[in-house]
Formats: structure tokens, C-alpha cells, sequence
């Protein structure tokens, strides 16, 4: 009998603690299929956030170096720098990306590190119980936008992947989803060419997944997809946003 | 040769090849040393980063793939590079911090202190840890004690903080730099992320949600602490012998004193100097030993007094502790503290001869 579906090689036997309909189980495959097919796994190095991913290394069978909340860019450096044909990836939440990190996050791009960053935008701050996040979009209710955020009163989404495309140092940016099928199997062929782009040495690459999260929405796994599809989108539009890989490096 | 260049091209010397830092007064020249400096070795970094956070992540990076690690700053820098130094100690990564201290809180002044004696002997940042603190008074200490930081940070797996200030960073004096060690020579690390090529996967973490987990955790830290309590404390002895009063000083206000000590032996005055060269852990023994006969001593800081609160609890009340302390950037002329040696002495009556 012909084997066609296991578990990746890079994923611990661990069951995934996330909520049901989360989207980082979905993600940690992937990250762990990708590793696999490039072969990159046994000289890849991650570095996870603080937030609900920070037990990544429990899922992700690699190397994994645990940074403070928003320092993720910055440690990846230091490892990439020491070990520069190592594979280095940090994975990180909306908030510790877009807030806390939004230093280290721009000036890892500026400088053009090799590096891959997997970004994970679900509109909230999900491990403290779903307070408003940098990229919460307008209306959306929380618990600390009571009546929904208002541009007014809390200043408006942030758009963090057309900044750090700006910057001259970054090579690849793609926005990507895990609401359905087809967008599981788009956000493993970004995912694929974000770590592609660091083993050709072309500089920074990051990929943002807009990713469920049930629990701090209030809504089903299913009505969360239908979320992802009908609004999300709409704020944050599924695309190519920089791709300089085309050409010689 | 320049403080800062001394502990920068020792760092070198001594195997750094990793240094993150971001632009503060009075300590400057060593980032400028060092970016020219790493450009000379083969595999070394220097970066020059958007924040003292950054840098001193950037450093928690480079320790965790293996490389010898540094970055330096001066108070208000170090008081932002504290979260970095607590994930050190917890993540127990090696690495060495300089600070150069001037005068505060706040944005104070550029001028030498010595107020960040709290933060770098308690922790500094959150937590139960505590990180090693070495304090160089002279060049040749520079260079001695930045080969020594580098060691420790590796064996005990610690950060390693080097307390100086601007009037050390600046002062040139004749040294003797170290040869250079060899990267091959260096120790062997069995726990850095280099990707889990043939062997297990490897994770460096300070997240510990179980707390029978993180009390077993910051008992096998405080288990290490014993042990660099017990194995590392330092102190120099200057004309204790028949010492009737010591002076006990660290780094710059150590030099003035001993200066005092001099001029006060000058005039027949039995005053001798205790200076810790390691302020964690601080060298609780020579203060014991040197109770024995002295009942009288002299605590000088460059601060209102923080350094003395360690030799009141050495000493335990078994003899007098005095203090004279200058804050805010004042540095005191060794013409000052010898007044006050003087006056210490006869009001005390140390004069007379023991009955």
C-alpha cells in the first residue's frame, strides 16, 4: 500500500495544545513540511515569540532559541551573523511584531538580514485573552475596544508588511491566508520561497498569514474562515507585496 | 592606551567575535574601536544597533549559536539592556556587558559615578539572579579582568558585567595586552543552536509555566550562584598589616583613596585600602579576615552609599562602619578624602596606642 500522508519529519509527537480551529497548528506544519522538502531542517535555527507560539519548540523538531516579546529579529540576527549558513527563521505574533517589536522588526529589514520571518496576523493579543492588537481592524471588538475599535479613539490598523516593504533590505514580502485549502497550499508555496530567497543569500524575506483565532473572536472555527474571507481580507488584501527575487541576486 | 580601546582590542584578543551597541557617553570609543577591529578578523561581527535593546538581543543571539558576545553602554543604556540580561541569566548564556557609569537617575550627567552599584550587583532586571560584576581600577586591570569576563561568562554560564566609568574609559595608560587566543582553542560549548545536524533537537528557553519547574529552575541558578560565591571573589589589600583603619573603595574612588592613604601614611596616620575587585560576589571573606584586627573602616563611593550596605552585612557589627560618599559626578581629590581620613582617625582616637 502506497504511503501519500504522514507526519512531517520536523514535527514533534506532540499534540498541538492551540484552540480548536487555531491557525499556528496549521502553520507548524507547514513550516515543518517546508523544512523537509528543502532540507534545510538538521541547519535550520528558530526563534519563537512570546504569545501562544512561544511553544512552537514543542511542535517544531529543530533548533529553537526563545526570545523576549518583540526581540525575535534581533536574536535571529546574532545567530544568523555567528552561523551565516545556517537557516534562521523567527515566527511571530501581530503584536510582537507590530508593537512591542516594530524597532527590531524594521531595522532586521533595513539592514537586509538574511533572515525569514513567518508573521502571524490574527488581530489580537490571543495568549492574554484577546485585547486590541496593532492590526485589529476598524470596529472589530475586544476586550480593551468595548463598541469596537474606533480610529479615533485608538488610532487605526497597521499595515506592517507595506512598511517593512519600503525598506531597501528586504527582498521578499508576501501576505498570505489559512482559511481554506487553497489558501493553506498558497501560504506553504510563500513559505517556500520566503526560505528559499535566505539559502540563495538574497536578504530579508517575510511572509504574513492572516490566521484564526476562534476563541478570542467569539465565533466558530467555520464562522472565523467565513471572517478571514469576508472582512479580513478587505483590510489586509492577500497579495505579493515585494518580490525582488526575480534576476540575478 | 585608552580604557575603552584596551577592553575592546582584549575583547578581540580574548575571542569576541560578536559586538552589538548602540551610541552613549562616555563609552563610545569602544563601539568605534570595535567596528574597525571586527573588520580585521575573519568571522567577527560588529553591529551598530537601532536600540540598546536590540544590541543586547543581537548579543542573546550570537551567545546562543556559540560566539563570544559582547556590548557595552553607560546607565541609562544599561537600565534598557536589563530584560536582555535577565533572559541571559535565566536562558544561563554567556555573554559580557560593560558599563561605563555616569552620573543619575534619569539623564544625570557624563561625569564618573558609581550609582549603578545596586543594578549591577542585585540583578538589575526582573527575577532571582544574579550576574558577576567585575571592577578594573587601573589599565592593566582593563585588559586582565576582560580576559577574565570572557572566562567566567563561558564557565559558569553567566553574563559577566565590567563596571568602569568615564575617567577609566578615557584614561590612557601604558598595558600589556594578552596574546591572542586561537577561536580551535577555545572551550567546547555542548549546548549552543547550530541546527540539529545528527543529534537531538536542541531548545533555549526561559518560559517555564510549571512552578515546581521554575522553583527547580532558579534552585539549580541559586545552587550556581553558591558556587561563584565560593570560587570567585577577589579583593586587593594595600598597607593592611598594622592597619588601625581601612578605606574599602572599588574602580575610580579606590585610586583616589589610595592616593589619600599616601598622603595620611605621610604623617604617621596606620590606614590601609581594601578594594573589591569583584563586587558579585562581593569578597565577603577578605572583610572578614581584615575585621579581625581593624575596627575602624572607611566605605568611599563615587555614589550616597550603596557598596557600604554589602560591608555592613560582611562585617556583621563587629567593628565600625564609616562612609563618605560624592554623588552626581563630583570626583573627589585624593587632598579631600585624606582630610576626611584625617579627621576619621583622631575623632575615633585611633592614635593612641591599643591599651
Amino acid at each position: 500500500m502506497k504511503q501519500i500522508f504522514q507526519r512531517p519529519k520536523y514535527l514533534k509527537k506532540t499534540p498541538f495544545h492551540y484552540c480548536p480551529g487555531c491557525g499556528h497548528s496549521i502553520i507548524h506544519r507547514l513550516i515543518a513540511e517546508v523544512l523537509e522538502e528543502l532540507d534545510i531542517g538538521d541547519i535550520a535555527v528558530g526563534v519563537p515569540p512570546a504569545g501562544c507560539a512561544v511553544l512552537a519548540y514543542d511542535y517544531l523538531d529543530v533548533d529553537m532559541g526563545e526570545a523576549a516579546h518583540g526581540r525575535s529579529p534581533a536574536v535571529a540576527t546574532g545567530i544568523k551573523r555567528t552561523l551565516p549558513d545556517r537557516i534562521v527563521f523567527s515566527y511571530q505574533g501581530d503584536g510582537d511584531i507590530a508593537a512591542i517589536g516594530t524597532a527590531e522588526t524594521i531595522h532586521s529589514a533595513n539592514r537586509g538580514e538574511n533572515i525569514t520571518v513567518i508573521f502571524v496576523n490574527n488581530g489580537c493579543y490571543g495568549m492574554t485573552g484577546g485585547q486590541m492588537a496593532p492590526t485589529t481592524i476598524l470596529e472589530q471588538e475586544t476586550t480593551t475596544t468595548p463598541g469596537g475599535r474606533s480610529a479615533a479613539h485608538h488610532g487605526h490598523p497597521i499595515d506592517l508588511s507595506e512598511m517593512i516593504a519600503i525598506t531597501h533590505g528586504s527582498v521578499y514580502i508576501e501576505r498570505t491566508s489559512v482559511h481554506s485549502v487553497k489558501h493553506i497550499l498558497g501560504t506553504k508555496k510563500a513559505l517556500k520561497k520566503a526560505f528559499n530567497c535566505q539559502m540563495e543569500g538574497r536578504g530579508f524575506s517575510m511572509v504574513e498569514i492572516l490566521s484564526p483565532c476562534p476563541t478570542n473572536w467569539k465565533l466558530s472555527p467555520i464562522d472565523s474562515f467565513r471572517r478571514i474571507e469576508k472582512e479580513i481580507t478587505k483590510a489586509y488584501p492577500l497579495k505579493v507585496i515585494k518580490d525582488l527575487t526575480i534576476g540575478e541576486k | 592606551m585608552r580604557g575603552t580601546h584596551v577592553i575592546a582590542e582584549t575583547a578581540i584578543r580574548a575571542g569576541c567575535r560578536f559586538y552589538a551597541g548602540y551610541p552613549i557617553t562616555p563609552q563610545n570609543e569602544l563601539a568605534e574601536y570595535m567596528s574597525g577591529a571586527m573588520l580585521k578578523t575573519d568571522e567577527g561581527t560588529f553591529i551598530q544597533a537601532e536600540s540598546e535593546i536590540a544590541a543586547v538581543n543581537m548579543v542573546i543571539g550570537a551567545s546562543m549559536a556559540g560566539a563570544r558576545a559582547m556590548t557595552s553602554s553607560s546607565s541609562p543604556g544599561i537600565s534598557l539592556k536589563q530584560e536582555g540580561i535577565s533572559f541571559l541569566a535565566a536562558q544561563e548564556l554567556p555573554a559580557v556587558i560593560v558599563n561605563a557609569m555616569r552620573g543619575g537617575p534619569g539623564l544625570g550627567n557624563i561625569a564618573p559615578t558609581q550609582g549603578d552599584y545596586f543594578q549591577a550587583t542585585r540583578g538589575g532586571g526582573h527575577g532571582d539572579y544574579r550576574t558577576i560584576v567585575l571592577a578594573p581600577a587601573k589599565g592593566q586591570e582593563l585588559a586582565d579582568l576582560t580576559i577574565k569576563a570572557f572566562d567566567y561568562a563561558d564557565h559558569y554560564r553567566s553574563p559577566v558585567i565590567i563596571l568602569i566609568d568615564g575617567m577609566m574609559g578615557q584614561m590612557m595608560e601604558p598595558v600589556l595586552l594578552p596574546e591572542p587566543l586561537q577561536l580551535s582553542d577555545l572551550p567546547f560549548k555542548d549546548w549552543i543552536l547550530d541546527g540539529a545536524r545528527r543529534r537531538p533537537s536542541r531548545i533555549i528557553r526561559s518560559l517555564i509555566l510549571d512552578p515546581a519547574l521554575e522553583e527547580e529552575h532558579n534552585w539549580k541558578l541559586y545552587r550556581k550562584y553558591e558556587n561563584i560565591s565560593r570560587e570567585l571573589q577577589i579583593a586587593e589589600t594595600y598597607q593592611t598589616d598594622d592597619a588601625r583603619l581601612v578605606v574599602v573603595a572599588y574602580g575610580t574612588a579606590a585610586r583616589i583613596a589610595k592616593g589619600a592613604i599616601k598622603r595620611v601614611r605621610e604623617i604617621g596616620l596606620k590606614v590601609g585600602l581594601l578594594r573589591p575587585l569583584t563586587l558579585w560576589p562581593f569578597p565577603v571573606k577578605a572583610m572578614e579576615e581584615a575585621s579581625r584586627f581593624v575596627k575602624e573602616f572607611l566605605v568611599y563611593e563615587m555614589s550616597t552609599g550603596q557598596m557600604v550596605e554589602d560591608i555592613r552585612l560582611a562585617l556583621k557589627h563587629r567593628s565600625e562602619v564609616h562612609f563618605h560618599g560624592r554623588p552626581g559626578g563630583i570626583v573627589s581629590t585624593p587632598d579631600e578624602i585624606a582630610k576626611i581620613i584625617t579627621s576619621l582617625y583622631y575623632r575615633r582616637g585611633l592614635e593612641e596606642e591599643p591599651g
